[in-house]
């Protein structure tokens, strides 16, 4: 579309200030850099992450046991929940695409408070460092779980205090950039951006960012009180100086099961951004998700202690949240809802995105049906702390952010890196994830009714069988893994030049050059049309 | 926080600003609610030990650093009105004043502090052990709520400190003050919390 | 937690057009002493009035603090509306927490 305008501004890419290379980039205000350090960072993480969850597989086929100790066991699966829930998908689609992309989907040249936006990377790049330096320092990898439960976490030797601490500082990261956002929201919308034209991954993102603000202090208070209690010894959770073990579990709670909406919202608008461009329509019933959103940050942060039916609750709070469990699924429903309703008589152009956006339906599905039948209190008690809790959590974790996560960088791909990548190549690469996710977390949930506890290092001889599909599985995954990313990182290295719009959308970010110059915009443009105007329709 | 600046100065957004730290502050509230949570659940919990364990505590001087904090909550608001109306002079007379009573407040906690500690009342000591499971959990909580609320005292003054400094350097003036008030914001949060630790603590008895 | 309704006073900028003086603030002030004095009195009458008057004393006084010191009467709908969905979303954490505690 402006061709000329790249002649007039240097694209993001390149260096204008004082500082080159490395330098520039870790010191630059752009939300688009900032945005890619978190791309690169996170997917550095995200692999070592894999590396473990592959290694967890392996050693569950009888004759790898000898790999690893049941103690190296523990610490793994610690270690594992920690980066994937911490360094991936808490920040996962926020940090990266909304970085990238909130400011120019609503006609703005960078967030309200840049500065703070680099620095919450740096609050993340430091809770990274400390996390994976508690596992070689002090009495050792810490072997409690991603949840800290006291009273274990309290007694144990190995190093919970520096593990808490920087799940304490993700957190604070998470903040500053749900602050960030907020702000930017409120403040930057270009003139005629009403709230109602704004495009529905920055209402995702402003959902988002209100759980962010509201839940994660009770993170950060616990996980302070948690290492309190190991150097002080303030007996609040200790059950020997009158303290509660249950109050830990719910406060913790009260931050990670909206935690669970963090990671998942956002997911959610960047599919509701790629289903209308490919299908080339409006997206059906733009306020209903718009409110849906909303609506599932206000009661997902409701419904903490469906975790903790089998701890001792009140019975009159199981029934309430129970209740509220299944009320949340509502909302979501209303999106799945509309996401199809988009695609009914559309002209679909079949397109990597796409395929993408359509699997993490499915497999979001798959996670969230399951996810309502733990709400039901006589299901729940029977597969309490079994594989099908974490063949559920996959599907919605990886199954949903993780793949909504991958399809929104096929997405935005040829806008961020002006790359196009082998769309062939992107198809092929699917053929093992699918595969592969579904021979290894569907496993999971059978295992989970048959009985299968989780984290346990040995498994009875009847649960051989579905172990080892499980983990041939995983390793379909990672070879589709290693597929996506490789082709993707050639395309960025090497890829044809892409279009300003490959795809035909229609939101801000396609009527700007790939890549995106540094002020986004030449001029701040002014809105008059709903996000989703397709020209095709006037036509018609 | 002076997140307030602008990296690219393009244009100045006060009202962007002052909604930023609002934000922030949601955070430290909720922050300091989930200690107000875990109280009131170990209140319920404890309604006995928490009424007798309250009586340990000298109430005449958690009055008396309520008194404080009010006081140098209202020189700073004061101090805001002052800049104002361009009395640069007044303004750093009554900041000066509220980093005076903050001092004042943390000298009166650490002599409180200091006689439980005489007293032989603090975590994991000797004496608490043999004290009900109650009083325990009430000392915990008491050395971990003043203690994190005197943390934020400490970063108060900081804060104010330097905006003093804003002020005499004349970077904070009568048509740029917005980092002065969002300094302030955060010393009046400060000031609500030790509203609310007053009752549950010292008056609970 | 819906707050949609906050859009509408986006762009009530700056405080409003002239600035409170130095009295205010000191009636204010004053009041949270007196209300202080009366909050310690009523704690000597016994717990069940030291509970009545952290129930409503102390509120009325955190609220004074926000709505003078902190400026949110002169701030547009949108901050007001920040508070109060923080203030609503602790008061629904503590009402869930009790709908545990209370029925044990």
């Amino acid at each position: 579309m402006s061709t000329h305008a790249t002649t007039v501004q240097p694209s993001y890419l390149e260096d204008t200030g004082a500082r080159k290379g490395l330098m520039a980039w870790l010191t630059s205000t752009d939300h688009k850099r900032v945005g890619m350090l978190y791309l690169y960072s996170m997917i550095s993480f995200f692999f070592v992450g894999v590396g473990i969850g592959f290694v967890m597989r392996l050693v569950q086929l009888t004759r790898f046991q000898n790999l690893i100790t049941a103690e190296t066991y523990n610490a793994l699966f610690t270690v594992h929940g920690v980066i994937m829930i911490f360094l991936f998908v808490v920040p996962g689609l926020p940090a990266v695409f909304g970085n990238f992309f909130l400011p120019i989907m609503i006609g703005a040249k960078d967030v309200a408070f840049p500065r703070l936006n680099l620095a919450s990377w740096y609050f993340y790049m430091s809770g990274a460092i400390l996390a994976i330096l508690s596992l070689f320092t002090g009495g050792g990898a810490p072997d409690t779980g991603w949840t800290f439960y006291v009273p274990f976490s309290m007694r144990t030797g190995t190093n919970v205090s520096l593990a808490v601490f920087a799940a304490f500082i993700l957190g604070f990261s998470s903040m500053l950039t749900g602050i960030n956002f907020i702000t930017t929201i409120h403040r930057l919308r270009a003139p005629g951006m009403k709230w109602f034209r704004m495009p529905l991954f920055s209402w995702s993102l402003y959902a988002t960012s209100w759980i962010q603000l509201l839940a994660t202090p009770i993170l950060a208070i616990t996980l302070v009180l948690v290492i309190l209690e190991r150097a002080f010894g303030i007996g609040i959770f200790d059950p020997v100086k009158g303290g509660d073990p249950l109050l830990y579990q719910h406060l913790f709670w009260i931050y990670s099961h909206p935690a669970v909406y963090i990671m998942i919202l956002p997911a959610m608008g960047a599919i509701t951004e790629i289903l209308p461009t490919f299908a080339r329509r409006p997206i059906f019933g733009y306020k209903a998700i718009a409110f849906s959103s909303m609506s599932i940050a206000g009661v997902g942060s409701l419904v903490w202690a469906h975790h903790m039916f089998t701890s001792g609750l009140s019975s009159f709070s199981v029934m309430l949240f129970s209740l509220l469990t299944m009320i949340v699924a509502v909302p979501s429903a209303i999106k799945v809802f509309n996401w199809v309703s988009t695609l009914y008589k559309g002209s679909i152009d079949f397109q990597p995105p796409l395929l993408f956006a359509l699997t993490f339906i499915f497999l979001f599905c798959i996670g969230g049906l399951t996810g309502v039948m733990q709400g039901a209190l006589a299901i729940n008690v029977h597969i309490h702390d079994t594989y099908f809790i974490v063949g559920h959590f996959h599907y919605v974790m990886f199954g949903g952010t993780g793949f909504a996560f991958f399809a929104a960088l096929l997405y935005w791909f040829p806008k961020m890196f002006g790359k196009m990548y082998s769309k062939k190549a992107i198809y092929a690469s699917w053929v093992p994830l699918f595969i592969g996710f579904n021979m290894l977390y569907f496993t999971m949930l059978v295992l989970g009714m048959m009985g299968m506890p989780r984290r346990y290092f040995h498994h009875l001889p009847q649960f051989n069988t579905g172990h080892e599909i499980a983990t041939v599985g995983s390793w379909f995954l990672v070879l589709g893994l290693f597929m996506f990313f490789g082709t993707l990182v050639y395309a960025s290295l090497k890829g044809e030049k892409a279009e300003d719009n490959p795809w035909g959308g229609v939101t801000l970010e396609w009527t700007i050059p790939s890549p995106p110059p540094v002020e986004n915009f030449e001029e701040i443009p002014t809105i008059t049309t709903d996000p989703y105007h397709f020209p095709q329709e006037n036509e018609a | 926080m002076s997140e307030s600046s602008h990296a690219h100065a393009i244009h100045r957004d006060d009202f962007g600003a002052r909604l930023g730290m609002w934000l922030f502050l949601v955070t430290e509230m909720v922050l300091f609610g989930g200690l107000f949570i875990a109280y009131s659940y170990m209140r319920s919990k404890y309604p006995a030990e928490f009424h007798h364990a309250g009586a340990e505590l000298n109430a005449t001087l958690g009055i008396t650093n309520t008194l404080v904090l009010l006081t140098s909550s209202l020189t700073v608001v004061l101090a805001i009105v002052a800049i104002q109306r361009g009395d640069r002079r007044k303004t750093m007379a009554f900041l000066a004043t509220t980093l005076g009573l903050g001092l004042v407040f943390l000298v009166i906690k650490s002599f409180e502090w200091a006689t439980k500690f005489h007293h032989g009342l603090y975590p994991n000591s000797a004496h608490l052990a043999t004290l009900p499971h109650g009083e325990q959990v009430f000392f915990g909580l008491y050395f971990t709520m003043t203690g994190l609320h005197g943390l934020h005292v400490i970063a108060g003054l900081s804060v104010l400190g330097y905006m003093l400094r804003m002020v005499a350097k004349g970077e904070i003036t009568q048509d740029r003050y917005v980092h002065l008030e969002n300094g302030g914001l955060y010393w009046h949060l400060v000031d609500v919390i030790w509203i609310f630790l007053l009752p549950l603590f010292y008056l609970a008895a | 937690m819906s707050d949609h309704s906050l859009a509408s006073s986006e762009h009530a900028d700056d405080h409003g057009v002239e600035h409170p003086g130095y009295g205010t603030f000191v009636k204010v002030w004053l009041a949270l002493v007196v209300l202080t004095g009366l909050l310690v009195l009523m704690s000597h009458f016994g717990q069940s009035y030291a509970v009545w008057g952290l129930l409503i004393l102390t509120p009325i006084k955190a609220g004074l603090v926000f709505y003078f010191f902190m400026h949110l009467k002169y701030e547009g709908a949108l901050l007001k509306g920040v508070v109060l969905v923080t203030l609503g979303t602790l008061l629904i954490f503590f009402a869930l927490l009790f709908s545990d505690v209370a029925f044990r």
